[in-house]
């Protein structure tokens, strides 16, 4: 089987907001849609104080409570993991966003530009009317994956069939590919480092990874 | 190392969908307290209309909530798993008993009844099963919407059908019920360390003169099983306040969980610090 995750080594990550922006360049999203973000929080108090800067987004989890509540079956799991949403049946309900831990869906009800009423050119030959007044959501870049395995390439490590967000990171702190793999680079990231995963107790077990620390040497 | 959680208000789901969660709520109560009703010799097709009425205004918020209402015969696709398909199944067979018994047959609101119940119990599932949301998934959340939606069904049969004292009993044991599931589910969600915008839902003034006003209903109802005329008041208070319960429960106290991490990243000679929500 293959169950594509994400990790994000947060030892890496200088919040530098790249694959933000690649993700909005690729994907074509409104303002205020941010399918991969990147959160500054702040820990401690002073004068003991840090900052983690920690890319979250959908987590496509194991037990999607997304696509459970969903009353029209447009949320889908496919048998990789990744949690899809089909725009034709959904019907803008929310209920997906609502349940959702991770704050990782979007509902956009009227087209908005970032210049005005009218779309910019790059915005114009993006816009997707189906995405408006339906819940949307990172797909993981599902059509780079599946465009990419069609040729022959690897999700994770062949660009082509990797997420932009993975491909942008500057600092290597994203990483894409397949856990069921053992010898896949995320299987072996998640063997020789500490991670954890969001909101472990809501049950959902997410897809995506959080490393903080390296494995104690044995 | 302590994290100070940034939680949001949840926006999607607002006073139209609160409205739903009322006035469908208050209709399948009404509906319950019909079959009640007929059972002790009350009968009342006003009662059953009223709450078919109430259930279907409580749909058609919906609708103008939804962002493609024009294809929302989609929410029948998801019965296996979706608890806002199992409450819409449900709405044909209510209306089609519920015609019936205001049309031909009285004794239809039993089976009438049957559907409301399942609709009321739908709703509150639905509202449980909203993970995002702490202030519904708490496992209190379902016998409180139960209860507040008996109380308004109950509370509102005083006002359209009068007030036998079986009814008047009944809607004020509710009433005392509700308060009762109130209290546990706030106490549960203090036990669930809940964000703290939702858990200052219960100093808010308004949720105070709530407070104040649901006891009051209890009050009248205790009054009018002594023998005094405040049935019809008591029970109209029972109603709004259920009201006021679920609209600041979904459009004021929804807070998102947030983000947090466990872990601090280890870098360079700083080791990684266990981190700690607050």
């Amino acid at each position: 089987m293959t169950r594509y995750v994400m990790v994000a080594d947060l030892r890496r990550c200088v919040g530098c907001q790249a694959c933000t922006a690649a993700c909005k360049e690729a994907n074509g999203t409104p303002i205020g849609v941010q399918w991969r973000r990147v959160l500054d929080i702040e820990v401690g108090e002073f004068p003991d104080v840090k900052r983690v800067y920690v890319p979250t987004g959908c987590q496509h989890c194991e037990d999607p409570p997304c696509m459970h509540v969903c009353p029209t079956t447009a949320t889908k799991q496919r048998p990789d993991g990744i949690v899809t949403i089909d725009y034709d049946l959904c019907i803008g309900c929310a209920y997906c966003a609502v349940a959702c831990p991770y704050e990782a869906r979007y509902r956009v009800d009227h087209p908005r530009f970032a210049f005005g009423e009218e779309p910019s050119v790059s915005e114009q030959a993006r816009f997707d009317e189906k995405k408006i007044g339906v819940a949307t959501k990172c797909t993981f870049c599902v059509d780079r994956i599946d465009g990419g395995c069609a040729k022959g390439l690897t999700p994770g490590v062949d660009p082509d069939a990797t997420p932009v967000c993975v491909n942008t990171c500057i600092s290597g702190a994203l990483a894409f590919g397949d856990i069921d793999d053992p010898d896949s680079n995320v299987s072996k990231l998640l063997a020789e480092n500490k991670w954890f995963r969001m909101h472990e107790e809501v049950g959902t077990a997410p897809g995506f990874y959080y490393l903080w620390d390296k494995e104690a040497p044995l | 190392m302590k994290q100070v959680v940034q939680v949001r208000l949840q926006r999607y789901w607002d006073i139209r969908a609160a409205g739903n969660f009322s006035f469908g709520g208050t209709g399948s109560g009404l509906i319950l307290a019909s079959a009640l009703g007929f059972l002790i010799g009350v009968p009342s097709v006003l009662a059953v209309a009223t709450g078919l009425g109430l259930i279907g205004l409580g749909l058609f918020c919906v609708w103008l909530e939804i962002g493609r209402p024009w294809r929302a015969i989609n929410v029948f696709f998801n019965p296996r798993t979706s608890w806002m398909t199992r409450e819409a199944m449900l709405v044909p067979p209510l209306m089609a008993a519920g015609a019936a018994a205001v049309v031909f047959d009285i004794r239809f609101v039993l089976l009438a009844a049957l559907f409301a119940a399942g609709f009321l119990y739908c709703q509150a599932r639905m509202l449980h099963a909203s993970r995002g949301i702490p202030a519904w998934c708490q496992k209190e959340t379902v016998p409180l919407i139960l209860s507040t939606g008996l109380a308004e069904g109950t509370g509102l049969f005083l006002v359209i059908a009068g007030a036998p004292p079986a009814m008047v009993a009944t809607a004020c044991g509710i009433a005392i019920l509700r308060e009762l599931v109130r209290e546990l589910y706030r106490r549960g969600l203090v036990k669930a360390n809940a964000p703290a915008g939702t858990l200052a839902w219960f100093s808010w003034r308004e949720e105070k003169l709530l407070t104040a006003a649901r006891w009051l209903a209890i009050v009248l109802l205790a009054a009018a099983l002594a023998g005094w005329n405040t049935a019809a008041l008591g029970g109209l208070l029972a109603v709004a306040t259920g009201w006021g319960l679920k609209g600041m429960m979904i459009t004021r106290a929804a807070h998102t969980r947030g983000h947090v991490i466990t872990h601090t990243p280890a870098r360079g000679r700083d080791p990684s610090h266990v981190v700690i929500p607050s």
